[in-house]
């Protein structure tokens, strides 16, 4: 059981209380939608961590525009944060909404038919002007022309009652309308029996040197409470138990801070100073901003002119026994290629980031895909093997980050740290580790030569000769006499490093550096057969789905569903892109038929069949966000159904 | 928003690099690697190459925290011809690729060579960064005005209307100049020398090496392969006499023989230098400007840089700034000194409780 701090009352209890009946429930999904300037990311954000810290399991889904500000009251402006709590494992941030917050004419018409019907609106209706519902389309106001009918309606004036909360501060309209927000973060707050004290602390923190704002927030927020205990609108409050946990100190993280950690905490346990080489882009700036504030734990960031300069920064420091890590979005990837391929010729540990959003060029900066899967793993010249690693949860980025940073190391290599837009701003309760439970990686920095010259006695240092069980060539840096080396990205003799031309020795090393790679240790892939299988062999199943980062959360809930219609699915899902799990290969070949869905065109099909030649079944969708489950069941009965099978195979004859 | 850096007095450039032992001394020859050097005959890149092997040893260091790092061209061969640590990378990044080595290791000795196409075409953008970042290291501009390895296409320092593989109709883009690029650029040490001038070469490199911050050199690099005679007049001693500026710290500017001396003064219009007879000027009350490397303002270092010309009518060579600034590298440990020492007092380190500190955050439960 979770110990769990009391709502906090707001200290300007209301006179005249309604008493108000509670109903419990399993599970709500409740998405706040208001224009880009309206601060719903950060309402989102505080209702999370309430939520959070109630112990409910919980996941989120930003999703906002790319441009800061987009023309107010429109619809390409609209801002929305949606969460998922609930009293048992929660795995996606939900397909319909619940509830909606609308705090405008536009947020209202780009969200509504997201809501399951039956699904509650909390409308602001202070935007319901003629002219804000003409420049969203709306030609008659959906608050009177019965469109909304079969919705649960609560039209409230929330701007207006912010601005009456605030009258004797002084403010200006305009500034008082700005914390409609808390406004309705207080009213959600107490609808569904939220702790307040961490909102009020964190309020008093961020303004605490702007007094009017924070009074302005901080009224704003109790008002909010206040009017739902003394209304007689909202007649039902909520509240969703605890969900059962491990035992545990836990937080709420999001992704880019999951895996700022785990990159820290990893070299931390390698003894390693961690040198960042940047450039800011979205969805990634938040992993830059975040390891640029852990200087203490001997972090450098360095944000540098371009994304070529920031894989080069981390490439050199790696080249002088830091820990060397570079993080961006696609088009980020795209111009660092040139460096990686560098990194693998020289083979020296650096931790590429990759928060992945949709593409191509520009794309959608501030949307999710899992497109750059081929970039990864072959957008260099040259045979250039790389191992990719991919998270499947916003806590999982943690993980994902301490095992990119175990490989690069220990196998003196570049690593793709795979995760996207979706993981990065997402958010979950996570199970703080220990320090100890952090793999730490021994670096295991040369000091001494590691060889005889031909005359069998004066010690020589090559810096190409292998440890004969991982392949990895020794880390001699700079600073260590006796040991003084160049290397270079022109081919090097085996063993001695030396520059060399020669046809087989190129043949050799390039095969070298694949066995490597394709040596790494990774766990096998585990088959989930839920309880169908009974214990007996995964193999009756009519079908497996496979997935790869971060589809996790959808495909998992879809699964579950789709057993409890009836049908046997297996799940698993890839952390290790590249190398794939040994296993992976009789795994497919069990399983009649393997679904694999992505949110992009078929990237993972497209390697699995060119290296197991399966004929995997694709579901793939690019519309910037996470699959929803519903999509995905779909998927899985059109299978089961006989509807989609794999194409046809031409006749062997 | 700006924070007063508190950063610390400004020292040698090789300052935190370990020298070594008292009485113990290396030759060029323990500078020297096995690998066999694989320029054309001819080449300048020898004489820069003698000349490093030759002035490194000046510098008392331990050669294992010396550290060569290029780009690609065929000047960007020479780590592979120095036993000290070294990295042949790829073609243009090598300022930034140092820039990351340089920030996190006080104690080396860092060098940067490139040619002129490396750093001013596709490495532009990284040179320009450096400098104006102050990163501590010496860079290696050898500017053969051509590009080498890639068998004589016009390069960015290649004069206009040159005629190559590439242009056979006469390349149409004007050149850089180096030196008034860097001055742009921010950058504290700015200096020109010669491939076939090994004093002058040793004296400036030397003072490059020592310069705490990035210190740019173009080298006037032969090329006889694909740009023979490129420097010729500057070879020819009596050409080389009329034509070079040495410009000397706290010296008149003055060059020429014996008798047809030149002075550079303040041109009439106020903005810039002209070349006028030494004679004519005195008599005119117009004085030689004087040479200050030290002073803050660019103003004059860059007036003395344009002085340079296609034609090499007169060419400045020497140091033209080396101006103390702070450097990045600096700043950089300096900010994560004193985030320690916040943390902790002098010293401080991060352990395991700190971690799972910064792991557990603000906002944290329990479940029991
Ligand atoms: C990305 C990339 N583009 C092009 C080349 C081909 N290339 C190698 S060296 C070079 C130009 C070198 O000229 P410069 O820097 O002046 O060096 P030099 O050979 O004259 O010493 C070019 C274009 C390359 N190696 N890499
Ligand atoms: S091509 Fe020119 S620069 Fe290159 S090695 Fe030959 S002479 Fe030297
Ligand atoms: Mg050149």
């Amino acid at each position: 059981m979770s110990t769990v701090p009391d709502p906090q009352r707001s200290p300007e209890q209301p006179a005249h209380r309604v008493d108000k009946q509670v109903e419990v429930l399993e599970r709500v999904v409740i998405r706040f939608a208001g224009d880009s300037g309206d601060g719903m990311q950060l309402t989102g954000d505080r209702f999370t961590a309430e939520t959070a810290s109630l112990g409910n399991d919980l996941a989120t889904l930003p999703n906002f525009p790319a441009e800061i500000r987009a023309p107010a009251g429109t619809l390409p402006g609209v801002s929305s944060f949606q969460l998922h709590f609930a009293d048992h494992d929660v795995t996606t941030p939900g397909d319909a909404p619940d509830v909606l917050v609308a705090m405008n004419p536009a947020a209202l018409r780009a969200n509504v038919h997201d809501v399951r019907p039956g699904g509650t609106l909390i409308i602001d209706t202070d935007d319901f002007t003629p002219r804000n519902l003409a420049k969203v389309g709306y030609a008659t106001s959906p608050l009177d022309d019965g469109s909304l009918e079969g919705y649960r309606v609560h039209a409230l004036p929330m701007q207006s009652m912010t601005v009456e909360a605030l009258k004797d501060l002084g403010l200006s309209r305009k500034d008082a309308e700005r914390s409609k927000n808390m406004f309705a973060l207080g009213l959600l707050s107490w609808l569904y029996e939220r702790p307040t004290a961490q909102t009020e602390r964190f309020l008093t923190a961020k303004f605490a040197k702007r007094a009017a704002v924070l009074e302005a927030n901080l009224r704003s927020f109790r008002a909010g409470w206040a009017f739902g205990e003394t209304t007689e609108a909202f007649p039902v409050r909520f509240t969703v138990p605890p969900a059962p946990a491990e035992k545990g100190t836990y937080r709420n993280v999001t992704g880019n801070a999951a895996l700022a950690y785990g990159l820290v905490a990893a070299a931390h346990r390698a003894g390693l100073p961690l040198v960042l080489g940047s450039y800011p882009i979205t969805p990634a700036s938040d992993i830059l901003h975040t390891l640029s504030g852990l200087k203490r734990f001997d972090v450098t960031s360095l944000q540098v002119e371009d994304e070529i300069a920031a894989v080069g920064a981390a490439l050199g420091a790696s080249f002088g026994g830091a820990l060397g890590v570079t993080t961006t979005s696609g088009p980020g990837l795209a111009l660092k290629s040139e460096t990686i391929g560098l990194a693998v010729a020289l083979e020296l540990p650096l931790v590429v980031v990759d928060v992945q959003r949709g593409g191509p060029s520009t794309g959608l900066p501030t949307k999710t895909e899992q497109s750059d899967l081929l970039q990864a793993m072959y957008g260099r010249n040259g045979e250039s093997p790389v191992p990719v690693v991919a998270p499947s949860t916003p806590a999982d980025c943690f993980d994902a980050a301490v095992d990119a940073v175990r490989i690069a190391v220990k196998y003196r290599t570049p690593v793709l740290l795979l995760s996207d837009g979706y993981l990065g701003n997402g958010a979950e309760p996570w199970r703080v580790p220990a320090a100890h439970d952090v793999h730490a990686v021994d670096p295991d920095i040369s000091t001494d030569p590691n060889s005889t010259a031909d005359d069998g006695m004066t010690p020589q240092f090559r810096p190409f000769l292998r440890d004969p069980d991982t392949l990895a060539r020794p880390w001699a840096v700079p600073g260590t006499a006796g040991l003084e080396h160049r290397v270079g990205g022109l081919e090097k003799a085996d063993v001695t490093g030396e520059i060399s031309y020669d046809p087989a020795n190129h043949d050799r090393m390039v095969r070298l550096r694949r066995a490597k790679v394709k040596g790494i240790e990774v766990p096998d892939v585990t088959v989930d057969t839920g309880d169908h299988a009974g214990g007996h062999d995964h193999a009756d199943s009519d079908l497996l789905v496979l997935g790869w980062g971060s589809t996790r959360g959808p495909i998992t809930a879809a699964v579950r569903e789709a057993r409890r219609r009836g049908l046997r699915v297996a799940q698993a899902h890839l952390r290790h892109l590249n190398p794939l799990p040994a296993n992976l290969g009789e795994v497919l070949l069990a399983h009649e038929h393997v679904l694999v869905p992505e949110m992009n065109l078929g990237q993972l099909a497209l390697l699995l069949r060119g290296r197991y030649l399966v004929d995997v079944i694709s579901c793939n969708q690019v519309r910037g966000l996470p699959f929803t489950s519903t999509e995905i069941v779909e998927a899985i009965e059109d299978v089961v159904a006989g509807r989609v099978r794999p194409t046809p195979r031409r006749d062997a004859r | 928003m700006s924070t007063p850096l508190g950063l610390p007095t400004l020292r040698s450039g090789t300052a935190d690099v370990p020298s070594l032992p008292d009485g113990v001394r290396l030759g060029k020859k323990d500078f020297t690697s096995g690998s066999e050097v694989r320029w054309c005959p001819g080449c300048g890149d020898y004489a820069v190459l003698a000349a490093v092997q030759g002035f490194l040893p000046e510098l008392g260091l331990r050669k294992e925290n010396v550290v060569f790092i290029s780009g690609i061209g065929c000047s960007s061969r020479f780590p592979y011809y120095l036993d000290t640590y070294g990295m042949h990378s790829i073609h243009g990044r090598a300022p930034a690729i140092a820039t990351g080595l340089v920030a996190s290791r006080p104690d080396l000795s860092v060098f940067v060579v490139t040619g002129d196409g490396d750093a001013l075409s596709i490495g532009g953008n990284h040179l320009i960064h450096a400098m104006r970042r102050n990163v501590n290291m010496t860079v290696l501009l050898f500017n053969n005005r051509i590009y080498g390895l890639t068998k004589g296409q016009y390069s960015p320092t290649s004069e206009v209307g040159k005629v190559t593989k590439s242009t056979p109709s006469g390349s149409l883009d004007a050149p850089f100049n180096p030196v008034s690029l860097a001055l742009g650029a921010e950058a504290s040490f700015v200096a020109r020398t010669l491939d076939t001038d090994r004093k002058h070469l040793t004296q400036v490199l030397r003072a490059a090496a020592e310069h705490r911050g990035t210190s740019l050199v173009e080298i006037y690099q032969g090329c006889p392969i694909f740009n023979d005679g490129a420097f010729d007049v500057l070879k020819d001693r009596e050409e080389s006499v009329a034509r070079l500026v040495r410009l000397e710290h706290g010296q008149e500017v003055v060059f020429g023989a014996e008798g047809s001396q030149k002075a550079v003064v303040r041109s009439a219009s106020g903005f810039g230098v002209e070349v006028v007879g030494l004679e004519e000027a005195r008599a005119a009350g117009r004085e030689p400007v004087v040479h200050d490397v030290e002073t803050a303002d660019p103003s004059l270092a860059f007036a003395l840089s344009r002085l340079d010309e296609p034609t090499m009518a007169h060419v400045p060579v020497g140091v033209f700034r080396a101006h103390s600034r702070p450097t990045y590298d600096d700043g950089v440990r300096s900010q994560l000194d004193a985030a320690r020492e916040a943390s902790g007092g002098p010293g401080w380190r991060a352990g395991d409780d700190d971690l799972e500190a910064l792991l557990r955050g603000g906002d944290s439960w329990t479940v029991e």
